[in-house]
């Protein structure tokens, strides 16, 4: 049997176990009759059935179902966020300050009219010249304004939040709440908001900090006492990058209990 | 049921793993897709039997729930929904959560988006949780859905100092001015407390530096696992808790039907998930180990 009568099977069984699903969850499992909301919510949970297992056969090797899903999903949300784009910003943010008439059409309320509205339009006009081929030039003036934005606003927020505040949260006491040694002994206690466990915590955020710059530093030979800082550096890197790793586990397996989850009981009916 | 799953998962598991064992000590490679499949049974196993286990909270999260439980009554909550489908199986039970607990506490909840995809998901919350949950909830009195703008962390830039510069309406196109709870809302300012749901950009991190940390605000919020490490520095000081992950969210979940019996009935999402979360998790340490082991095998073969 040659590929294209296989692939010709295969379409025809897809579409003949579609339709199958639909009709089957068409009908209420409480007895009721048949109605038009039920058909299309059959419709559509079929629907978003097959697409996921259409995504999860690129598992066993890549095919059309899985690219026909692909290609599906990047139009549906390049289609979604052109769509929400335009009734919240362009109807909800600049028709309300430039037009009572075209407020009036939108069903917006009109607010007043504001000149310096026209500035994001004229850019926007001008970013949609890339479509042309003669003028698209013009829309470097656009994009060198969104970026020249971006980069003005994100230097000052960067330099405070995650340069200096993060700078000023790594000065942490290492004697937490000390009365002296005998003191620290006597109510000596492993609970998480207990004296021992601030230390511990405030010390490994030292140790941590202060061995994993001196890793990148490399200037100096990475020997004797200034070498075993570094290696105590890469361990905590390398502990860092594990903890990433498991929780990118954990990520990618919560997503597929979703999924099945969505085919086991929203599809199937096989859970209670 | 519980225990009879675990056994079922446990047998099905530890036969799968026994033999990968022994394929590894004969030094013979699997097939990757028997891998999946495998990975596949130990997460359906669980589901189908409804495997959960019990959830304590870590002070990252108790943090977030205590902050929602000491604002006094009637205290303004903004919820950020800043993510999409791909991420929501993992993210929308900490949205859920936060909601759900804000509103039973009594405060004024303002749901938006930095994602466009957010819009609809607040939307689908209002529906699932608040209409179904709590009947008795205003729209624009007890709630309101301002939806999404675009400009990212710029739009967080406009309104940290004045709302109206970027919204108008909510997301129906009901004018702001008409809703009583937007009486006394000038910008961010006035909230007393910044949540943001996601897991990319723009999201926590963004929330952060562009209205939490220059208007001095309590930011709190909830992570997919993946980002979840990068915000673990801000924490305590510029971000007041954090639930990273599925685990965040059913430690959440846990602390909320400790305290409130009336959501004891109310779906759990993220409890459920913890169940084959955990099987999963053995899965892949043991075939790490697994890994390791005919790794050696080989190269004393190699000599």
């Amino acid at each position: 049997m040659n590929g294209s009568r296989w692939t010709m099977i295969v379409l025809i069984a897809v579409v003949t176990l579609f339709l199958v699903s639909w009709a089957i969850k068409s009908f209420p499992s409480s007895g009721d009759t048949i109605s038009w909301p039920s058909i299309r919510h059959a419709f559509f949970v079929t629907l978003a059935a097959f697409v996921t297992l259409a995504i999860f056969s690129f598992l066993y090797k890549d095919n059309p179902y899985y690219k026909f899903a692909e290609h599906l999903f990047v139009g549906v949300s390049a289609a979604y966020w052109m769509c929400v784009g335009f009734w919240s910003t362009f109807v909800g943010n600049l028709i309300p300050r430039i037009s009572p008439g075209l407020s009036k059409f939108f069903g917006v309320p009109y607010k007043e009219f504001t000149f310096y509205y026209f500035v994001p339009l004229i850019l926007g006009i001008l970013l949609l010249m890339r479509l042309s081929s003669k003028a698209g030039w013009l829309s470097r003036w656009a994009l060198a304004f969104i970026v020249g934005t971006t980069a003005g606003l994100n230097l000052i927020r960067y330099l405070r939040s995650d340069f200096i505040s993060q700078v000023s949260n790594t000065f942490v006491p290492l004697l937490v709440q000390w009365k002296g040694t005998g003191a620290f002994f006597s109510d000596f206690s492993l609970a998480s908001g207990g004296q021992f466990t601030l230390m511990l915590t405030n010390w490994v955020i030292f140790i941590g900090t202060f061995c994993g710059l001196i890793y990148f530093f490399f200037s100096k030979e990475h020997k004797g006492v200034f070498g075993a800082a570094s290696r105590v550096g890469i361990w905590v890197l390398m502990i860092t990058f594990g903890a990433s790793f498991g929780y990118t586990v954990m990520g990618r397996v919560s997503l597929l209990v979703g999924r099945l989850t969505f085919l086991f009981d929203d599809w199937l009916g096989l859970m209670n | 049921m519980n225990n009879l799953g675990l056994i079922i998962s446990f047998l099905v598991i530890g036969a799968g793993l026994l033999w990968f064992l022994l394929r590894a000590l004969q030094g013979k490679e699997v097939e990757r897709r028997i891998i999946f499949v495998f990975i596949g049974l130990a997460v359906s196993v669980p589901i189908l039997f409804s495997i959960t286990f019990a959830e304590k909270a870590s002070p990252i999260v108790k943090a977030v729930y205590d902050k929602i439980e000491n604002l006094p009554d009637g205290s303004r909550v903004l919820i950020s929904y800043d993510y999409g489908p791909s991420m929501a199986p993992e993210v929308e039970p900490m949205s859920n959560a936060f909601l759900r607990h804000s509103l039973a506490k009594g405060h004024k909840v303002y749901l938006m988006g930095l994602w466009a995809t957010g819009q609809s998901i607040a939307a689908t919350a209002i529906d699932s949780v608040v209409r179904r949950e709590f009947p008795e909830k205003v729209y624009g009195v007890d709630f309101v859905n301002l939806g999404y703008k675009a400009g990212n962390q710029g739009v967080l830039n406009v309104i940290i100092t004045d709302i109206r510069k970027m919204y108008l309406t909510d997301v129906g196109g009901i004018d702001l001015d008409s809703l009583p709870i937007m009486d006394g809302i000038k910008s961010l300012r006035n909230m007393n407390l910044l949540m943001s749901v996601g897991g990319g950009f723009p999201g926590i991190k963004e929330w952060i530096q562009f209205a939490g940390d220059p208007g001095h605000i309590p930011v709190a919020g909830g992570s997919a696992a993946v980002s979840a490490p990068l915000l673990y520095p801000y924490y305590p000081t510029q971000l007041l808790g954090l639930l990273g992950g599925i685990k965040g969210a059913a430690e959440y979940e846990a602390e909320l039907k400790r305290h409130y019996p009336q959501f004891a009935d109310t779906p759990q999402p993220g409890i459920k998930m913890m169940g084959p979360q955990t099987l999963a998790h053995l899965v892949i340490m043991a075939f790490i180990i697994i890994g390791n082991i005919s790794f050696f095998v080989a190269r004393r073969r190699r000599g």
